[in-house]
């Protein structure tokens, strides 16, 4: 049975009949074509379809996608500026070596997004915890650390 | 030191934009028109004959377009010895056979159409551990191996041996001995991106899979093989290699499921994908080999090494794969990891019904270091000599030639002994007990190729085109390592252009020359050499065009400053006298003459060079390709001897750490690696390295275990297969690199992929000894041994 949500991704709203069983992530990757989110484990804990919910990190492959009915979602897709530019953020991953294979990234970025969002300037205990859900195998966390605290002093810089 | 552009320099890697974007394509994001969705049926038997496999039901439910066994298809052999089948026929010798697979136009339906097939088996007894394998003569894995020949036991015919000197002579010269034996479990490579393929036939039934491979060529050639056997015979497979998302040594073989894909998509003819899930990835993806090694060394009055005896015994579990030839790896340390004269080394593989095991970074080197650098400091201690001064004592250095025949044409062991020391406060800290102690524990592993085949080689294609863009096509995997990093830094710097203008393409078996993969830390020193070989080429091509072409375009270049400002006046200097092959250089782009005066229009721009070369009469398009094979032996396995690597990499690294011994819990107070890389070619790309290995070796040693009851592997999920998250990387580490610049590396660069997890187990186990007297000498080291371990200590 389909039913008709309305919610904002990424800046823009949507009106999509979705099936009631279906995950966000479904509806991200298989429905939207938005394949940025990327999903490692389908159990909520390698956190790399990580997503905001109003503004919140979520394991978007725990979300029952009929909850973000009226919610605003945010993805890795949606963190570009306007000119299509890589946020701060997504470049300070880049720049600090925070990038391996890839395929945390996105979930790792998101987590990192939310964090910075409510807190600009964390500690390191704090971006750990942030991180708590977000696995990688290849980097040791080491330089994604970096990336955050690189990100955090950029933007306490342009603010 | 050096004075290269981008060589050692951080530039970025190029597809470091994408995968922050989220726009990098992985296996899992990929999708063909037409394409359907397969779902394999694994036994849930493990030791059985197959009865009947009831298909009826699967093949009915709409959706469905296609349900396959071993009865209704060709026989597809696969696997390193022959010994495995794309889908199984009247036996399954593990948990995870492949039974059935279904192809249908969702995965759900798939899914539903598996649950549908019956199978009835008659179950054989099991064998679940290496020793009831070599005990057991009545229940054989494999009746016969793959040429029909029957077969009389449960060993795996593949055998590595060493013995050099005199072990008697050795035993004897001995005063002071160590003996152990050491164990290591089955691990989990634990990529983030799961495993998977597409597979699609083209009208002339030619097939193009996308692979996650680290070894495409290799891939191409065992898939040429499959169609032979579906009835194709000379048709050909194209391997593309899409976004990795980790490897690991995953990668190696070719597997079970990309053939049933490649049964499927022949069956439909729409191209088929299989994808796994995390719980599949656990319990049907061959893991890292458990181990168990027997070791005794003995040294002389003064600490001398006088012999070495090792015998390693490995579950191969029921088929066989590349990660068979673990101990063709473990001989290195076995003999040529610190000076030892007279040597024992022996591994026997037995097949069990547990999951059959593949490669996995370290290849061997983990598993035998394990047990020899335990025993190293279980040998000084019984020498009364300190393990740093023990391992000094015995170390290697550059110019030798070890007892396997491995020349070691740089070697800095010794410094990083002594640094790790130094960086530890090691005289002040060791020995001093209270619960807190500091370990350490060397390496040596190849760091330039690895011969295991005839061929070692590496191809390169370098494409310019008209606007000084340079495409290289390359045959090795990025699998997150870097090595398309390294691949645009050393083109950029050997050829003299931006890093910004290389644009390496998808490894792709239709577009790049062969290499032989991506595996023994091989891919930064094989691509570097290829594209010294290539740009230099390239280079001698240009410069040989420029004399002609050089002086006309810089005439142009001077008239259109004279055209701006007519008072401009260059310096005299005769262009056509001086352009002269032998005079040229290139840097970022732009062609100039070495000692030509320091003026603009005597620079030309590559793109406007190449567009006067190619566009007009009798033109000439510059590409060029070079094929790289290493100055390294193929060892003669019967004697175990051979120099299989053109240069190796020596490291150690040290540890303290701080015992609670009422919960049993370990704490790292600090790390300290230091690693003898040949030179830095990207410190940030190198550092990533070493500290993504270094979070697997302090998986290794803590945490990571395949559990596997009966066969059947228990913890298929990050909840029970605990890989180090954030909270566990919180101390201090401090990474040094020795630059000993090896004259056969690129640039003097070694291989450094899988060093960094090598001896991370064994510093943490000698430093836990040194805080509190307990040795543990089984993988991992969890709190509960420790506890266990701490009750025993009288």
């Amino acid at each position: 049975m389909k039913h008709e949500i309305s919610f904002v991704l990424n800046g823009v709203e949507m009106r999509v009949r979705v099936a009631e069983h279906l995950r966000l992530i479904d509806l991200l990757r298989d429905e939207l074509g938005m394949t940025g989110t990327k999903e490692a484990c389908g159990e909520g804990e390698c956190g790399a379809c990580t997503v905001l919910v109003d503004g919140r990190a979520f394991n978007s492959c725990l979300y029952p996608v009929l909850e973000i009915e009226g919610k605003d979602v945010v993805t890795i897709e949606g963190l570009r500026d306007a000119e299509n530019k890589l946020s701060v953020l997504q470049t300070a991953f880049v720049e600090s070596g925070a990038i391996q294979c890839g395929f945390c990234t996105p979930g790792m970025i998101m987590s990192a997004k939310a964090l910075l969002d409510a807190n600009p300037e964390p500690s390191e205990d704090e971006i750990r915890d942030s991180f708590q859900g977000n696995l990688c195998r290849c980097t040791g966390y080491v330089q994604i650390i970096a990336a955050v605290k690189q990100a955090a002093q950029k933007l306490k810089g342009s603010s | 030191m050096s004075d290269y552009r981008y060589v050692g320099k951080d530039i970025i890697r190029p597809d470091g934009p994408d995968k922050a974007a989220g726009k990098a394509y992985y296996i899992h994001d990929l999708k063909r028109p037409g394409m359907f969705f397969g779902k394999i049926k694994f036994s849930d038997q493990v030791h059985a004959r197959i009865i009947n496999i009831d298909i009826s039901k699967a093949e009915k439910l709409p959706g469905v377009k296609a349900v396959i066994t071993a009865y209704n298809t060709p026989k597809v052999r696969i696997g390193f010895l022959r010994d495995n089948f794309a889908l199984k026929k009247d036996k399954i010798r593990q948990y995870r056979d492949e039974i059935a697979a279904v192809a249908a136009i969702d995965p759900d339906i798939a899914e539903e159409a598996i649950d549908l097939i019956q199978v009835d088996y008659e179950p054989l007894p099991g064998i679940f551990s290496p020793e009831e394998a070599l005990a057991e003569s009545t229940t054989l894995i494999h009746e016969t191996d793959a040429r029909g020949r029957p077969r009389k036991d449960n060993m795996v015919p593949v055998r590595f041996r060493h013995d050099s000197g005199d072990l008697e002579t050795g035993k004897k010269e001995a005063k002071y001995t160590a003996e152990g034996v050491y164990s290591t479990p089955l691990v989990q490579q634990s990529c983030m991106g799961t495993a998977g393929c597409i597979a699609e036939f083209d009208m002339n039934n030619n097939l193009t899979i996308w692979a996650k491979t680290q070894i495409p060529f290799l891939a191409q050639r065992d898939f040429n093989q499959a169609l032979v056997a579906i009835g194709l015979r000379g048709k050909n497979t194209r391997v593309i290699v899409p976004t990795l998302g980790g490897g690991f040594g995953s990668g190696l073989d070719t597997h079970a499921y990309e053939y049933i894909a490649i049964l499927l998509a022949f069956r439909t003819g729409h191209p088929v994908k299989i994808l796994y899930s995390r719980d599949e990835e656990f319990a049907y993806l061959s893991p890292r080999q458990s181990s168990q090694t027997k070791i005794m060394q003995g040294c002389d009055e003064k600490g001398k090494l006088t012999f070495r005896s090792i015998d390693v015994l490995q579950d191969n579990g029921a088929y066989t794969s590349w990660g068979a030839t673990y101990p063709s790896v473990m001989m290195l340390p076995a003999t040529s990891l610190y000076r030892v004269p007279n040597i024992h080394f022996d591994s026997q593989m037995v097949y069990t019904n547990n999951t059959y095991c593949q490669a996995m970074r370290g290849y061997g080197n983990p598993e035998l270091s394990w047990a020899l650098e335990n025993n190293m400091d279980e040998l000084a201690e019984a020498a009364g000599i300190d393990p740093f001064e023990f391992r000094m004592l015995n170390s290697n250095t550059a110019d030798e030639t070890t007892p396997m025949g491995l020349k070691f044409s740089t070697c800095a062991l010794k410094e990083c002994l002594k640094i790790t020391a130094g960086k530890l406060n090691w005289k002040e800290k060791r020995g001093k007990g209270k619960k807190r102690g500091v370990g350490m524990a060397s390496l040596l592993h190849v760091g330039g190729g690895a011969r295991i085949y005839r061929s070692d080689a590496s191809g390169l294609i370098l494409k310019l085109d008209d606007y000084g863009n340079v495409y290289a096509y390359h045959g090795g995997v990025e699998m997150g390592q870097g090595l398309h990093t390294v691949l645009t830094s050393a083109i950029a710097e050997s050829l003299g252009v931006l890093p910004e203008k290389v644009f390496i393409n998808p490894t792709d078996t239709g577009t790049c020359p062969w290499d032989v993969g991506t595996h023994a830390s091989r891919g930064s020193f094989m691509a570097g050499n290829a594209a010294i070989l290539a740009t230099q080429k390239l280079r001698d091509r240009i410069f040989k065009m420029a004399e002609e072409i050089f002086p006309a375009e810089v005439e142009k270049n001077l008239k259109k400053i004279l055209k701006k400002n007519p008072d401009f006046k260059p310096v005299e200097f005769d262009v056509k006298k001086a352009a002269r092959r032998e005079n040229f250089d290139m840097k970022d782009g732009f062609l100039f003459i070495k000692d030509a005066p320091d003026e603009d229009w005597l620079h030309l721009e590559l793109g406007r060079f190449l567009r006067a070369v190619h566009f007009r009469q009798q033109g000439q398009m510059l590409t060029t390709e070079a094929f790289y094979d290493p100055p390294n032996e193929l060892p003669d396995w019967n004697k175990g001897y051979g120099n299989m690597s053109a240069t190796y990499v020596f490291g150690t690294q040290g540890v303290e750490v701080e015992v609670d011994t009422e919960t049993g819990e370990i704490k790292i107070v600090k790390m300290v690696a230091t690693h003898d890389v040949g030179r830095v070619l990207n410190v940030q790309g190198l550092k990533g390295q070493f500290y993504g290995a270094l979070a697997q070796g302090i998986g290794y040693a803590f945490y990571e275990k395949l559990e596997s009851e009966d066969g059947k592997i228990q913890n298929t999920n990050f909840r029970d297969y605990k890989i180090p998250t954030i909270q566990e990387m919180n101390f201090p580490i401090d990474l040094e690199f020795i630059e000993t610049d090896d004259r056969f590396g690129p640039f003097g660069a070694k291989g450094v992929a899988e060093p960094g997890l090598v001896p991370t187990a064994p510093a943490i186990a000698n430093a836990i000894y040194d805080a509190i007297g307990v040795r543990i000498r089984d993988l991992p080291i969890t709190p509960e041994k420790i506890l266990a371990a701490l009750k025993k200590v009288p």
